[in-house]
């Protein structure tokens, strides 16, 4: 027993101080050409555009259940205008980000950990690095900071969309007023409740991207090791997402 | 590519005791190789005594344990970062599976170390088409790397390899999963690199024709340690015990692997 906790642990610092060193490398490159325009752009394009079907449907629901839920409960307390802000609220502070970026990590977080870990079983990485070129400015980079830049975007147009669902669905289906709906919404909500929610998006970009590339890059073993690394880019990135949401909360509102 | 010249009577590539091992497993042993500059050298040797990781080494691929590794007089193992990056220009390396990037059409496989130095798209697409023609593969620019055999994705990677002109060449098993005419095919192309153009090469095989075929000098890698150097020449005529049995490739000699196996029959009655 004793001897897995340890095993764990050290399997645990190891893989942070993989993702830390990463993320180092990453950035420390960001300050030095070349830089890969192309290959940003590419996976900007992979990252944002490609992911805006999956994300505005999970936001567009999230938001049409959560008036639902949230309407339910206010009738017990005759309190029903209150859905309005508790919708929108919870979207822009929460379930956003939250919910975007655990689409995101199973999206891109995977593509990133499978792309990367193919290139590294097939020899494709060295390949890079006997053509002078660096494979962490070339590869990592370009996805991190693409991931980092789209998810904020993707969290504005997910908290459109996600109290659009909300206004919806207590407009048309549950009967409320329009009027109060939208004043109570405006009137409760500040302008850093939506920041707090882009900062915290594009620090989910940032560890989705860390993650995943890591994963990939650092792969071994054939296709099982590429299975393997991309589980775990997917399973390490939402766990992380979830732990860092509490304390990044608590950071901006404790 | 600011890398010292040195005269012609000094190695291109010296190997001084390089060691190299993976936990408790010793793969490289005080290895000591030169290649002189024009020269081939072929590393022969069972599977898993090291070639690959020797190569790899030089590359900075990977970080031996000890040693040095001297091109024309500079050890690239106390060079930064950035400073091997840079000493790659004068590189080519062919992988065993041509290692070619899934994502690109061919000609920009072929020319990606032209583009990354600022080549313009067109004159690079046109030295690659010209070096395609070499490996005789006109018109397959276009096409992507999956849609290649076996042997036009070797052929591609040779391409890639010499597309930018580099002093030194590294084959892994260039010919490895060919059949016999595409073998030939590739030690032509392989001869008349070396020959057309003086470039040193460095390539590892397991095929002793190949060996015999591009090689001006060959090394027997074996537990670690380089156990001979001959010329292609005696290959036939040496009577290195350890060399019979890998040349004539029989399972009984030095390394006896002639009891494996042996419970196979009652294994499979069973």
């Amino acid at each position: 027993m004793l001897t897995a906790i340890g095993r764990y642990t050290e399997l645990l610092c190891i893989h942070i101080g993989l993702y830390a060193s990463t993320l180092g490398r990453a950035v420390r490159r960001m300050f030095s050409a070349p830089w890969h325009g192309r290959m940003l752009l590419l996976q900007a394009e992979e990252v944002g555009v490609q992911s805006l079907p999956v994300v505005l449907l999970t936001a567009l629901f999230t938001g049409m259940v959560l008036a639902l839920q949230s309407y339910i409960v206010f009738h017990r307390f005759a309190a029903e205008s209150m859905t309005g802000i508790v919708v929108s609220m919870s979207v822009v502070r929460e379930l956003g980000p939250v919910l975007v970026g655990l689409m995101v990590a199973g999206r891109v977080g995977a593509s990133f950990a499978a792309e990367l870990g193919t290139m590294r079983v097939s020899e494709q990485i060295d390949a890079l690095w006997t053509l002078s070129t660096d494979p962490v400015r070339y590869l990592i980079l370009p996805r991190l900071l693409a991931v980092t830049l789209m998810m904020p975007l993707l969290v504005v147009l997910a908290d459109f969309i996600g109290i659009y669902g909300g206004y919806a669905i207590s407009i048309y289906l549950l009967d409320q007023n329009p009027a109060v709906y939208i004043e109570n919404t405006t009137l409760y909500m500040q302008l850093e409740d939506f920041y707090s929610g882009l900062v915290k998006a594009a620090f989910f970009g940032m560890l989705i991207g860390t993650i995943g590339c890591t994963e990939g890059f650092h792969c071994k073993g054939g296709a099982a090791g590429v299975g393997l690394a991309t589980t775990r880019a997917v399973v390490i990135s939402c766990m992380s997402i979830l732990i860092s949401d509490y304390f990044l909360t608590a950071w901006m509102f404790g | 590519m600011s890398a010292p010249t040195q005269a012609e009577d000094q190695p291109r590539i010296s190997i001084r005791g390089l060691s190299k091992r993976f936990g408790d497993k010793v793969i490289l042993e005080d290895v000591n190789l030169d290649i002189m500059p024009g020269t081939s050298t072929t590393v022969i040797g069972m599977s898993g005594t090291g070639k690959s990781v020797l190569i790899k080494c030089v590359l900075g691929l990977l970080k031996p344990d000890k040693g040095e590794i001297l091109v024309d007089g500079e050890n690239w193992l106390t060079l930064s970062e950035s400073e091997q990056l840079d000493r790659m220009h004068r590189v080519g390396m062919l992988f065993q599976g041509a290692a070619l990037f899934d994502s690109l059409p061919v000609w920009e496989n072929v020319a990606f170390a032209l583009l990354r130095r600022g080549t313009s798209a067109s004159e690079a697409r046109t030295r690659a088409a010209e070096v395609l023609d070499w490996v005789g593969l006109p018109h397959v620019e276009d096409l992507m790397p999956a849609e290649l055999s076996g042997g036009m994705s070797k052929r591609v990677g040779l391409a890639r390899t010499i597309c930018h002109k580099p002093d030194i060449v590294f084959l892994d098993e260039p010919t490895t999963g060919l059949d016999p005419i595409m073998s030939d095919v590739i030690n032509r192309l392989i001869v008349r690199l070396h020959k057309g153009t003086g470039t040193s090469i460095l390539s590892i095989t397991h095929d002793m024709k190949s060996a015999a075929m591009i090689s001006d000098n060959i090394a027997m890698l074996c537990q670690g340690h380089i156990h001979l150097q001959i010329p292609p020449n005696e290959l036939d005529s040496n009577q290195d015990p350890m060399l019979r049995q890998f040349v004539e490739g029989r399972a009984d000699g030095p390394v006896n692997c002639s009891d494996w196996g042996r419970n196979i029959e009652e294994a499979l009655k069973r």
